[in-house]
């Protein structure tokens, strides 16, 4: 019984999320009503639970379920920025969706299930669990995306997400039955035991079909097609927690298998990870010059910023690593901050998305303009805020790896991207007003006014992030 | 106060009063904005006192690095650390001094947002100050690159018609460059361990190395100063900010791609700066003749002291890669002295500018005429800007040639035709805008200098002529330093000669 007990203690974040999910079902279904009450309240408080269960919790780290779930300093890491991302969301969705009518009580047991898959996914040590967890957070985010399902678009994003999803799980598990072929086991250290340095073709094959899979998730370039109509008809809530918690997720889970399943292949896959964080930064950069709606900028933006954490990961350092884990914090940070932001969008009630109905805003709303303008500069890199920072660890990682020409490359896309930032500042501060917003619910002019304090203030005490993510990179190497 | 010192305090109280002005109640009444106005003047008042204390407990007859401050920041070799030496001390005291002329420049004609003005222009002096005291590279580069935010909004909100292809164009130049900075500053890190600028300065880099390291700083430095062929956004910037914009941009923010040759490119890179001395040479002889031509063809005041800045920025290139004492010294002078004129001037064309709200040349004529005390400041600046000896001009003019003579007598010739052409564009936009017939009744109806603009340009003027005469204390302070400069830069040639002969 003690490994039961060893096991649990371990996975206890994930208990307790499994658990509210349980509790949130029976407690809707009883109510027998299907409006969301307190139940986002309850989800929330479950959410939250979780990140101080990680925080306070022991800090060993170990292996539990017959190797298949691994519980490491770079697992609380993410796990915490994942649990981070779908709170916020959960805080900023109440308003819009009562608005909007589609205040279900299904909507916060969804969010928590696919949180409670991410949090599987981060600590998954070998390919069942990857693919289980996988799944738990892809089928919940499904339903999500087609929330408003009397909305054609959301319906539209839904059912494209769930097609091009299921294809990319259908590659991921072509890959993972490729390596399992190939290797014999589906442990993360097993299959580095028995690649041992040397690739075989059909292991590099099952590399690719793999890192295919993550790729969609993490919507980079050559699979990121999905992103903008995704991010544009999805409920704005929705499409804040996409772009937060399921990326980070992601991005863990890509460095986890490819620092402990592949690291003796390095040649084999930094081939495909420049490749793809190139062409993320460049179509990420490229592509957002002419949107107008600015859910679909932020969806390339977000394709951007995929292609600079991965900067990071091409190093295939620790420093690397680390970078990543600092870019991933501050880019959900940021990420929260600009979607409160379009939440408080409202003109006479209704939501706008379009970039220009920001114009003026700086005589109409002082405050958000300034916190969003901070975003803006802080997403296209400008110090002293915190998105320099993040720019900073990954560059170095990858000028430590001597990866100059991608380095180069990063610097001049964001420039590139800086355009369409300053855009958005441009039409806040430059132009004449349009009509003013409505007033914000309190909550989300909360989490935008701790963001942009977050944000502009990151650089006098950086050294509590910089400490966590040295220690989560660590665990990995 | 907790452990800070006096730069802390010069890089921090304008952030200070920027933020009560923030605070500051009452939306968009008078009596706010007046308010907003004073706050800002004390604010930048108080801080230039500070900096002549600064000053006065500067001892210039030493080289180190001094009113040294330091506080761990980011773990990894960041640090937190101010410090001025006599290259930079200068450029301190210099951009506390210009900061509330600008202010007062912008009492009347700026009237709309006068909020966000002043904390813009607070908000710049923190980061201008703390480009110069930065003592860690990448603090520097906080400083260097948070200063395109404010400037941005300056030229995009209060400029002219073309304020936003000006302020977008300002903003992306100065950013690839200074994108291609970082890089190179990342390098840097990974072989020295640490940004710590004291250190880097003895850091060895690896000659090959240096080349590319270099280039990546020059990408951004001859943006900032900005050198031909990369000038053409000032032109556009200059036209369209603001008066006190253009007196920041020309008096403080081209001198920091000047200061950043000083500070990193000529003494952390010594070989890469002997091996591209001719290239720079070459770029600034063209700036030199190519944009002094160029102005003479301006129809726009703003547009020909643009590019006669881009003219004198080619001098200070020229001077500091002569790598001499009197280059290198004239260099810093004729950054400080060109602060003081290329502002001045800004300021003279924001006074008839208020009056009649165009900058054609051709608008104007016989305003000797009508406003003879106007004429007379003007005359003086004019004469500074073209070198006239007695002005400030000449001094620093004088000894970039001199220097550049004695490491390269073609570079100085060619140079010389500058100055030369700088008296033909000068004195033709004075004739223009001054003498003629006064046949436009608008022109005529136009007043001479009110008392707020005598008081803004009278110290000015004296400063222009007092340096003039006595250049002395500027080229005191630098002094040591640069003789500091030039011996660890001989002796890195040296150094690499001989290594090369042992090769052999």
């Amino acid at each position: 019984m003690t490994s039961l007990n060893v096991a649990l203690a371990h996975s206890l974040p994930e208990a307790i999320l499994a658990l509210g999910a349980l509790v949130l079902v029976l407690f809707g279904a009883y109510r027998g009503r299907d409006d969301d009450g307190p139940m986002s309240e309850i989800a929330i408080g479950v959410i939250g639970v979780a990140i101080l269960v990680i925080l306070l919790g022991n800090k060993q780290s170990d292996v539990v379920f017959n190797d298949a779930f691994i519980n490491d300093g770079f697992a609380r890491f993410m796990k915490v920025l994942a649990l981070i991302g779908s709170m916020f969301t959960l805080v900023l969705a109440q308003d819009f969706m009562a608005r909007a009518r589609i205040d279900k009580f299904e909507f916060p047991i969804l969010v928590v299930l696919s949180t409670l898959g991410m949090c599987m996914m981060i600590s998954a040590n070998g390919l069942i669990a990857l693919y289980l967890g996988l799944e738990l957070m892809s089928l919940a985010l499904y339903v999500v995306a087609a929330f408003h399902r009397d909305n054609l678009r959301a319906s539209e994003a839904g059912l494209k997400y769930f097609v091009l999803g299921a294809l990319s799980s259908g590659m991921l598990l072509y890959g993972a039955s490729l390596l399992y072929g190939f290797t014999g086991t589906v442990s993360f250290a097993g299959i580095a035991k028995a690649i041992n340095g040397h690739a075989s073709l059909g292991v590099v094959f099952a590399l690719v079909f793999i890192m295919a899979g993550l790729a969609f998730k993490m919507s980079t370039v050559p699979f990121h097609m999905w992103t903008p109509d995704v991010y544009e008809g999805a409920p704005t809530p929705v499409t804040a927690f996409f772009a937060t918690a399921p990326k980070v997720a992601a991005v863990a889970i890509t460095l986890r298998i490819i620092t402990t399943a592949f690291p003796g292949v390095m040649s084999q896959w930094q081939q495909i990870v420049v490749f793809m964080s190139i062409l993320s930064m460049a179509i990420g950069a490229f592509a957002a010059i002419g949107q107008t709606n600015i859910k679909r900028l932020m969806a390339y933006s977000s394709i951007g910023h995929m292609g600079f954490a991965l900067v990071g990961l091409a190093a295939g350092t620790q420093a690397g690593v680390q970078g990543v884990a600092i870019y991933m914090a501050i880019y959900v940070v940021m990420t929260l901050g600009t979607f409160a932001a379009i939440l408080s969008m409202r003109v006479d009630g209704k939501p706008v998305e379009n970039i220009s109905d920001l114009a003026g805003l700086a005589r109409t709303n002082a405050p958000m303009a300034f916190f969003l303008g901070a975003m803006m500069f802080s997403l296209s890199g400008i110090p002293p805020l915190a998105g320099f920072f993040a720019k900073w660890y990954v560059f170095l990682a990858a000028v430590q790896a001597k990866l100059f020409v991608l380095a180069v490359i990063g610097m001049l896309a964001s420039t590139v991207a800086a355009f369409y930032y300053l855009r958005v500042v441009k039409i806040m501060y430059l132009d004449e007003p349009a009509k003013a917003f409505d007033k914000a619910s309190p909550a989300v002019r909360a989490v935008l006014w701790v963001a942009g304090l977050l944000v502009i203030f990151y650089f006098v005490y950086p050294t509590p992030v910089v400490d966590a993510a040295s220690a989560a990179a660590a665990s990995l190497f | 106060m907790f452990g800070f010192g006096i730069l802390s305090g010069l890089v921090f109280l304008p952030l200070l009063g920027a933020l009560a002005i923030l605070v500051l109640p009452g939306g968009d009444s008078e009596a706010t904005k007046r308010n907003t106005r004073w706050i800002a003047l004390w604010t930048t008042l108080i801080v230039f006192v500070l900096s002549l204390v600064a000053w006065g407990r500067f001892d210039t007859a030493s080289a180190a690095f001094q009113l040294v401050e330091e506080k761990s920041w980011i773990v990894g070799g960041l640090v937190y650390k101010l410090g001025v030496d006599g290259m930079s001390m200068p450029f301190v005291v210099l951009t506390a001094f210009l900061m509330p002329f600008c202010i007062a420049a912008s009492w009347e004609s700026i009237q709309t947002r006068v909020k966000e003005y002043m904390i813009a222009f607070l908000v710049l002096e923190t980061l201008m100050i703390g480009v110069f005291c930065a003592l860690d590279l990448v603090l520097f580069y906080l400083f260097f690159e948070g200063g395109l935010i404010p400037m941005f909004l300056i030229i995009g909100i209060w400029g002219g018609k073309r304020r936003i292809y000006a302020s977008f164009k300002f903003f992306l130049y100065t950013l690839v460059g200074s994108l291609l900075m970082l890089l190179a500053i990342m390098a840097m890190y990974n072989i020295a361990g640490t940004t710590d600028i004291t250190v880097l300065l003895k850091t060895k880099f690896d000659p090959g190395l240096q080349k590319w390291l270099w280039l990546a700083f020059f990408a951004s430095f001859a943006v900032k100063m900005p050198m031909w062929p990369v000038h053409t956004w000032l032109p556009d910037a200059h036209v369209e900010a603001p008066t006190a914009g253009s007196v920041i941009l020309a008096g403080i923010l081209l001198k920091m791609g000047g200061y950043g040759f000083i500070r990193f490119s000529l003494p952390m890179f010594p070989d890469a700066s002997h091996y591209f001395a001719p290239l720079v040479y070459a770029m600034s002889i063209i700036a030199i003749v190519y944009t002094s031509l160029v102005a003479l063809v301006q129809e726009d005041i703003k547009k020909l002291i643009a590019y006669s800045s881009v003219a004198h920025m080619g001098f200070v290139t020229m001077g500091l890669f002569a790598m001499n004492q009197q280059g290198v010294q004239g260099a810093i002078f004729q950054m400080v002295s060109h602060g003081l004129v290329s502002g001045a001037l800004f300021l003279c064309v924001g006074v008839v500018y208020d009056r009649l709200h165009t900058r054609e040349i051709a608008a104007y004529g016989g305003l000797v005429k009508n406003m003879p005390l106007y004429a007379v400041t003007l005359m003086v600046f004019t004469m500074a800007n073209v070198g006239l000896p007695g002005t400030s001009g000449f001094v620093g003019e004088f000894l970039t040639l001199l220097g550049a003579f004695r490491a390269n007598s073609w570079v100085a010739l060619f140079a010389t035709t500058g100055v030369i052409l700088s008296a033909g564009y000068a004195l033709y936009l004075y004739r223009r805008v001054v003498f003629g017939a006064l046949v436009k009744p608008e022109v005529a109806a136009m007043p001479d200098l009110s008392k707020r603009e005598i008081a803004i340009l009278a110290p000015l003027l004296l400063l222009t002529i007092w340096y003039g005469v006595k250049p002395g204390q500027i080229l005191q302070a630098c002094d040591a330093s640069v003789a500091l400069l030039i011996k660890n830069y001989d002796a890195a040639l040296a150094g690499a000669k001989t290594a090369a002969l042992a090769l052999q």
